[in-house]
């Protein structure tokens, strides 16, 4: 066992592990971050990404002790601390992806919008090429990508305040939602039209 | 994985010391990005007590320009941090393209290049844990008679492996020597010496360094005038994947003459393969059509496919003669 001191979403936190554990392994089964996915376990799904300093790794092949002294963002971590306790604070990231609808399973997600936000802490106006190389450490088995994709240009649109790229979908998909949001509760959401993606 | 007991030194001197003496000695590991090692306990290819962590030792990571305009570079240098460096990407083309060909972000964010030019194979047979196969001490390639279809076309035998490194094709085409450190002192030896053919050394390895040597710093000599460089890499899928085959050129111009080039082939032998016959052939021939089917032709004129990998003979020709068309037509 060593001591590991270990700065993760903001905080200091102390605890013990066997020296052959991962930072995954830390992070979920000492400090019950489990936000940070367990899927291969030996670097070829990405679901385990999370950020140290910044920068995207895989903390299923980072061995725990080589992250002290490093700020570990994991998803846990990736919205904005709330300022009041009532407003749910969310990463611009998070939001595309709720909006977008850039998930069904959701086992890939967090590692997908940590991927996504290292491309745009260095990089504020990614290409579509760009932003597909940025998700290549990420595998999904749902969503063919391709709303991902969307959902981080949607982000990135959003954020410049520039008008939302290929979004009259993501509208739609809002009006669709306002809709639901304020029909009766006995309504039958498969009554309501369908959105984007749905078979025509 | 097997637990382990992790060293973290502070100097190299100190690192080396804690290693065996032996090649036979299997106890300790170095560690530097982990992004080769982790795989290789995780599938208890390796099953070392001790790990000896070299991210603790100062100095090692980062570039430093020479006066002379030569590079250095530390052996825990990121791949990510060389895929950014513009200095680099302008004078060392082959090498930035190289670094930025290489797996997934998250996998440049952590490996490093002593890491990359010391990765083990990827070969389906070594790496399972069902196969004795001969890199692990067994008797016998299974890939000679097996599923053979990511083994070597050239240099085989008796291992058909091929060297999964898209670093050491580039750094070799561009002259590259590795600074070695152990117990006795330090050597410099070229990159292209650094690798092993299994035919010529000790089949369980594919370098010349020693039991309780560390691989410390590359150094990339300063590009000569007019010098123009490239590296294309073939694979399966776009993204995320080794080579299927890898073309490193490095070459000079004089007029409208091939005054000299570097051609070195990755992804069909177990080492990086460099074409030396080939490039003494070209050199001083006129530029053109002629001059790319020679290349093509005569690289590849000592190929032994096996029963699955053919494709790769005119895969690796198209690689060259695209890599030549891009720096001389």
């Amino acid at each position: 066992m060593r001591v590991l001191q270990l700065q993760v979403n903001g905080d200091t936190l102390e605890t013990a592990a066997p020296v052959h554990w991962t930072l995954l392994e830390v992070l979920r089964y000492r400090l019950g971050l489990v936000g940070s996915k367990q899927g291969c376990d030996k670097g070829d799904c990405g679901a385990c990404t999370v950020l140290l300093d910044g920068k995207p790794v895989l903390s299923c092949l980072t061995l725990a002790a080589n992250a002290v002294g490093h700020e570990v963002t994991t998803i846990e971590g990736l919205a904005p601390k709330p300022e009041t306790t009532s407003e749910p604070a969310l990463d611009p990231i998070q939001r595309a992806f709720d909006d977008c609808g850039a998930l069904q399973c959701g086992f890939c997600q967090p590692g997908m919008m940590l991927s996504a936000r290292a491309l745009l802490n260095t990089n504020a106006h990614p290409t579509r090429k760009e932003i597909q190389q940025a998700l290549s450490g990420n595998l999904c088995r749902c969503t063919g990508y391709t709303q991902i994709v969307q959902a981080v240009e949607t982000a990135v649109a959003r954020v410049s305040g520039k008008t939302e790229p290929d979004c009259a979908w993501v509208a739609e998909l809002a009006r669709d939602r306002a809709q639901i949001d304020s029909a009766p509760n006995e309504a039958s959401p498969s009554s309501t039209t369908p959105g984007p993606g749905a078979p025509s | 994985m097997k637990n382990f007991e992790m060293a973290l030194p502070n100097s190299v001197d100190e690192a080396v010391g804690l290693l065996p003496k032996t090649l036979s000695d299997d106890r300790a590991r170095l560690l530097a990005g982990g992004q080769d090692l982790l795989t290789e306990m995780k599938e208890y290819l390796v099953e070392p007590d001790l790990v000896v962590n070299l991210k603790s030792i100062p100095d090692l990571d980062g570039v430093v320009w020479a006066s002379d305009g030569s590079l250095e570079i530390g052996a825990l240098t990121t791949l990510a941090s060389l895929e950014k460096d513009a200095s680099i990407a302008a004078a060392f083309p082959a090498l930035v393209q190289a670094a930025a060909s290489i797996a997934s972000p998250q996998i440049r964010s952590a490996a490093t290049v002593g890491g990359n030019l010391n990765q083990r194979p990827r070969c389906w047979y070594y790496r399972s844990e069902d196969y004795p196969c001969l890199k692990k001490g067994g008797t016998e390639c299974f890939s000679y008679y097996g599923k053979n279809r990511y083994n070597a076309i050239l240099g085989g035998g008796p291992s058909y492996i091929v060297h999964p490194s898209d670093l050491a094709p580039a750094l070799v085409a561009l002259g590259a020597e590795v600074q070695l450190i152990s117990p006795r002192g330090e050597r410099v030896l070229t990159l292209e010496e650094f690798f092993v053919l299994p035919s010529e050394g000790d089949v369980l390895r594919e370098t010349r360094l020693a039991a309780d040597e560390v691989l410390t710093r590359i150094r990339v000599p300063a590009p000569a005038a007019g010098q123009r460089s490239i590296y294309l890499k073939f694979k399966e899928r776009d993204a995320y994947d080794f080579a299927l085959a890898a073309v490193a050129l490095v070459l000079q111009t004089d007029g409208d003459k091939l005054a000299s080039c570097r051609l070195v082939l990755g992804a069909v032998a177990p080492v990086p393969w460099r074409c030396t016959r080939t490039e003494r052939k070209l050199a001083g021939r006129p530029l053109g059509e002629e001059l790319v089917a020679l290349a093509a032709q005569d690289a590849l004129a000592d190929a032994e496919p096996l029963s699955e990998n053919g494709y790769k003979v005119p895969l690796t020709q198209g690689l060259i003669a695209e890599a030549f068309e891009a720096l001389t037509i």
